[in-house]
């Protein structure tokens, strides 16, 4: 019983080859992961550890370092209203009011149909922007209560597929390197001489005044 | 200490000043551990010496000038430079000093009246001696659930948790198990496991003695006694042959803590949960307290399937020892053997053996039951200490899975690949704990490590360059109990043959087995490690006439005694049903001997046939000397008396040689081990001081071990997979099952097999197969494991549930399984 697509196990095969420790895949398969389903599972992590060769405790404690990897699912979009200073003089307590009475659910929430979750966020660099939010990380600027409206509309109908994939899908091209043309990465232990940036000047040796 | 020394006489030291004071450290040492060392003690809470520096817990600051002016640095992260003035004390310092302590006890919950860790907490004891003494810290402090079990062994309380990283660096770095990380972040960081997968490792212990606050504690411990309430005395554990320091500590004359004790040769601090835990054991209801003599007419085993007790009356010393005289006065000559020792210390084995052989005449003794190696190879051979394992520049590991075996060994020759110090090279039939850790790791049959141990040396591989140029240490041991010792000990022939520089660490692992056999509880074997036929001069005064007739090792005192040959079968702390690999040779054997005497701690397979039960003293109840596993003699301690009115075996044996008319000459445990320094040349220098926290390294013994014959490679069936039985660390032994703690976490037993053979026998993983041996056969869960070598079929053994031996035939070189589908019906009673 596994977790990941053929095809996506694949994909993990192919991320796996292209670091000297299986260990350094971690982070690029939870986002495989989390294309896949949408959020990281329990059975993606025990199978993340599995493929990289370390401990569902380990590949936890990364996954749940970062706030973007979403360890319960969430729905197709999801919305991140800024509550931050900027947006918030822009009306960003209005429109989240709004958002919850147009979706029907608290900030955090989910709708039934799986479609949206609400959620409040810190400030997403777009001040001059303000009030804006996210759906699935792509920026909508100055939004009022009427824009928020159409944009859930168009949400629900589709239209904005192109532009605006499902939650966990970061992009939709992705960087493929044929191995022949992989340069291709030696273990650190197999690497003698020190890395130009640490060699000191000449002349700054250690106990120099 | 030998750091210090060493930074004496090393040609290159750094100069620096610690507090106004020179100090010389070494080059790349650490301002925490310089300081240290120049007696310069600064607080610290994630700095462990054993463990890598992360400087985490921001307690070190010290004010560090390295030429740029004094700045605030971590002095766990900082090596010392040239001219690096260090101020410990400064205003600067304590003003950061109390910031920390302010900011770690922010959200800790200050329960330290209801906390184990009270009265001997790092964070308390810095806390009084840094803190500011008041906090501004006015608002709620965060919650969490307390205490949550990490495992049935370790509580984890993550409100007092500091986040210094011990723990999780422990397991991941040196228990190589990293099953708790740092989860979350900011201030919800906490230390978790993955739901469902608990902390299972055979050194989870260790976290709950590195941590420098209360969050973790020990599920056997927890609020049982007060720190300032414990008695404490510095020992030796003997749960395996590693020989762990350890501090043991009693309260109410009960012994209620075990922690590790660093020592540099041995165990660097650490210990394995069995070593830890199984204290448990010895307050067990369990427990033989007082001697117990045989119902008439008992020796039933209905009986005992219930209740084991049943079949003995309670007896008093004086009867019990009487009717052990008779039984020995009217036992035929030759007719007397002596099973065991291999747990008491070395004064009990060398009192056994003097007993046996001056008073009983009979040759009849082995400390090992058949499960281990040739005695004279195991003490004729050992040379390698446990240090020079970990620093060869190959370590050939031709042993069990010395994590189940010797967990502490494991740890140590972990750390050491890891550091690279040792390149780790393994043949052995199946994964081990240290496969991952291995350069090399080659798979084999069971009992044919020789045969690819050729082909290695033969090929055009590295290895028979690397070993012909550096040294090497093997590490040799009994991988399974399914094939005879000729098949392990025909390597040292190969090894002799091909790698004559090589030196061997044997890695027995009973308890104090090592010392049993220094002391001669071995057929061929006197004290002193040699040889019987060469007794030495002051051992021939002290014992004079030596038994003639040759005797026999385990194997043969269990075949003599089911032929009737055997009177009076002495069981000292030894349990051949359970632990002999040929359980219906053990079985016969103990039946056919017609007075069976059991000198043990608890009832057990074989103790509930004995006659007459005799009482021993156990672990923390008598002091004395043990020996490791590379021969190194340390000290054992009383911390409490004996329960009841149980003795330690030297007494018993001086008893009851005074009721046969005979006197051992010594009275006390240290006229015992007076006598073992005067009549043992190998031991003279390291009887008088054992009690030094490192012991005595006895090395050298007064035979040259005659290596094996090549043996003949056992022909393969190509129908058959050869049967490996391998040890675990919570096994099917009685101390496990005594232990409170330990025995849940036995797991059940399965046949491992690889994945290749399954398919090609046709059988699903995890279905109940029956497996059939030339001996016996048994239905069993079989599960797929790509770990097992091919042709492999792997058990666990002993075996808490099954009678693994059932399916083991001593006399033969190996054993051969076939697995049958279709199991047949259960006959009906």
């Amino acid at each position: 019983m596994s977790f990941f697509t053929e095809e996506n196990r694949t994909l993990a095969d192919e991320i796996i080859g292209r670091y000297p420790k299986r260990r350094s895949a971690m982070i690029p398969l939870l986002h495989v992961a989390q294309g896949q389903a949408g959020w990281v599972s329990p059975e993606a992590m025990v199978e993340i550890a599995d493929l990289v060769d370390t401990t569902p405790a380990e590949v936890l404690g990364t996954c749940s370092f970062y706030e973007m990897f979403k360890r319960e699912p969430v729905g197709k979009y999801l919305v991140n209203v800024c509550v931050t200073m900027s947006c918030a003089l822009a009306g960003a307590t209005e429109l989240m009011e709004h958002a919850e009475e147009r979706l029907g659910v608290r900030a955090g929430g989910t709708t039934p149909d799986g479609m949206f979750t609400l959620a409040s966020a810190e400030c997403q660099a777009a001040c001059t922007e303000a009030p804006c939010l996210q759906v699935n990380y792509r920026y909508r600027y100055r939004v009022d209560a009427d824009g928020f409206d159409q944009l859930i509309d168009e949400l629900a109908s589709g239209s904005l597929d192109d532009e605006i994939p499902p939650h966990g899908i970061t992009a939709r091209v992705r960087q493929h390197i044929p191995v022949d043309r992989a340069v291709g990465a030696l273990p650190p232990e197999s690497v003698d001489e020190q890395p130009v940036w640490l060699a000191a000047p000449a002349g700054n040796g250690a106990g120099a005044a | 200490m030998s750091d210090t020394t060493a930074a004496e006489t090393a040609p290159s030291t750094v100069a620096v000043t610690i507090d106004g004071v020179a100090v010389e450290a070494q080059p790349g040492e650490l301002v925490i551990a310089a300081a240290e060392r120049a007696g310069v003690h600064i607080p610290r809470f994630c700095y462990h010496e054993r463990m890598s520096s992360v400087g985490m817990c921001r307690m070190c600051l010290v004010e560090i000038d390295s030429g740029r002016g004094p700045q605030l640095q971590a002095s766990c992260m900082v090596p010392v430079s040239p001219q690096m003035v260090v101020n410990t004390t400064s205003d600067r310092t304590q003003r950061a000093q109390e910031g920390v302590l302010e900011m770690l006890l922010i959200n800790h919950p200050l329960d330290c009246p209801v906390c184990d860790k009270g009265g001997e907490c790092p964070l308390q004891d810095q806390t009084m001696a840094y803190g500011p003494g008041e906090s501004r810290f006015v608002e709620e402090k965060r919650h969490f659930q307390k205490p949550i079990p990490i495992s049935e062994l370790v509580h984890l309380d993550r409100e007092r948790c500091i986040l210094c990283d011990r723990c999780t660096r422990f397991a991941d770095e040196i228990a190589g198990d990293p099953l708790i990380d740092f989860t979350e972040r900011g201030n919800q960081t906490q230390v978790l496991t993955f739901p469902g997968e608990p902390f299972s490792s055979y050194f989870s212990g260790n976290t709950v003695q590195i941590c420098p606050v209360g969050a973790l504690t020990a599920a056997p411990y927890r609020f049982k006694a007060r720190p300032w309430d414990l008695a404490q005395t510095e020992s030796t554990c003997t749960t395996c042959a590693v020989g762990c320091r350890v501090a043991v500590q009693s309260s109410r004359n009960e012994l209620v803590r075990v922690l590790g004790v660093d020592i540099d040769p041995v165990n660097h601090g650490w210990l394995c949960d069995k070593g830890r835990f199984s204290y448990g054991a010895l307050s067990s209801p369990g427990r033989v307290t007082r001697p117990l003599q045989a119902r008439s007419g008992a020796r039933a085993a209905d009986l005992a399937e219930v209740e084991p007790m049943r079949n003995f009356e309670p007896s008093d010393w004086a009867r019990a020892l009487d009717a052990v005289a008779n039984a020995v006065k009217t036992a035929r000559p030759g007719a007397i053997a002596v099973l065991g020792g291999a747990r008491g210390t070395n004064e009990d084995a060398y009192a056994w053996s003097k007993l046996a052989r001056t008073v009983l005449g009979t040759n009849h003794v082995d400390a090992q039951l058949g499960d281990g190696l040739p005695a004279e190879l195991v003490v004729g051979l050992g040379t390698a200490t446990i240090d020079d394992a970990c620093t060869a520049d190959t370590t050939l590991l031709l042993c069990g899975d010395l994590r189940e075996e010797l967990p502490v060994l494991h740890l140590r020759l972990r750390g050491a690949a890891q550091a690279g110090t040792t390149r780790l090279v393994e043949i052995s039939p199946t994964e081990t704990g240290l496969t991952r850790d291995a350069a090399q790791s080659e798979r084999c049959r069971g009992g044919e490590a020789a045969s690819v141990l050729r082909d290695l040396l033969d090929g055009d591989g590295p290895l028979s360059d690397e070993l012909a140029a550096g040294s090497v240490v093997v590490v040799l041991g009994r991988s399974s109990v399914a094939e005879s010792a000729d098949a392990v000990a025909e390597v040292t022939s190969i090894v002799a043959d091909r790698v004559p520089h090589a030196r061997f660490l044997v890695a027995s692992r009973r308890g104090n087995v090592r010392g049993a056999l220094d002391m001669g509880l071995a057929p061929g074997l006197l004290p002193g490690r040699s040889l019987i036929t060469q007794p030495a001069p002051e051992l021939a005064a002290a014992w004079g006439e030596l038994p003639a007739e040759p005797g026999h090792d385990a194997a043969g005192i269990l075949a003599a005694a089911a032929a009737g040959d055997i009177d009076v079968l002495f069981l000292l702390g030894a349990d051949p049903l359970t632990d002999f690999p040929d359980s219906v040779m053990a079985r016969l054997g103990v039946a056919g001997a017609r007075t069976v005497v059991a000198v043990d701690t608890f009832l057990n397979q074989s103790t509930v046939e004995a006659d007459i039960i005799l009482p021993a003293a156990a672990f923390g109840e008598k002091s004395g000397t043990t020996t490791n596993v590379e021969g190194r003699v340390s000290a054992l301690s009383e911390l409490v008396t004996p329960p009841g009115s149980s003795r330690p075996d030297w007494m018993i044996a001086a008893e009851l040689a005074m009721l046969c008319g005979a006197d051992l000459g010594f009275v006390s445990v240290s006229e015992v081990t007076a006598e073992i320094a005067a009549v043992c040349e190998t031991h003279a220098g390291a009887m008088g001081s054992p009690a030094d926290a490192d012991g005595v390294l006895v090395s050298g013994a007064a035979f040259e071990p005659a290596l094996p014959p090549a043996h003949v490679a056992p022909a393969r069936d190509a129908y058959s997979l050869r049967l490996v039985c391998s040890r675990k660390l919570y096994d099917g032994g009685v101390t496990v099952a005594q232990t409170p703690a330990l025995a849940s976490l036995r797991a059940e037993t399965a046949m491992r097999v690889h994945p290749v053979d399954l398919e090609r026998i046709g059988v699903e993983s995890g279905s109940e197969v029956e497996v059939h041996s030339e001996r016996g056969a048994l239905r069993l869960p079989i599960v797929a494991d790509a770990g097992v070598g091919r042709h492999n079929a792997v058990l666990a053994f002993p075996s808490p549930e099954l009678d693994v031996g059932a399916l083991i035939d001593a006399t033969a070189t190996v054993t051969d399984v076939r697995i049958e589908t279709r199991v047949t019906p259960e006959p009906a009673s």
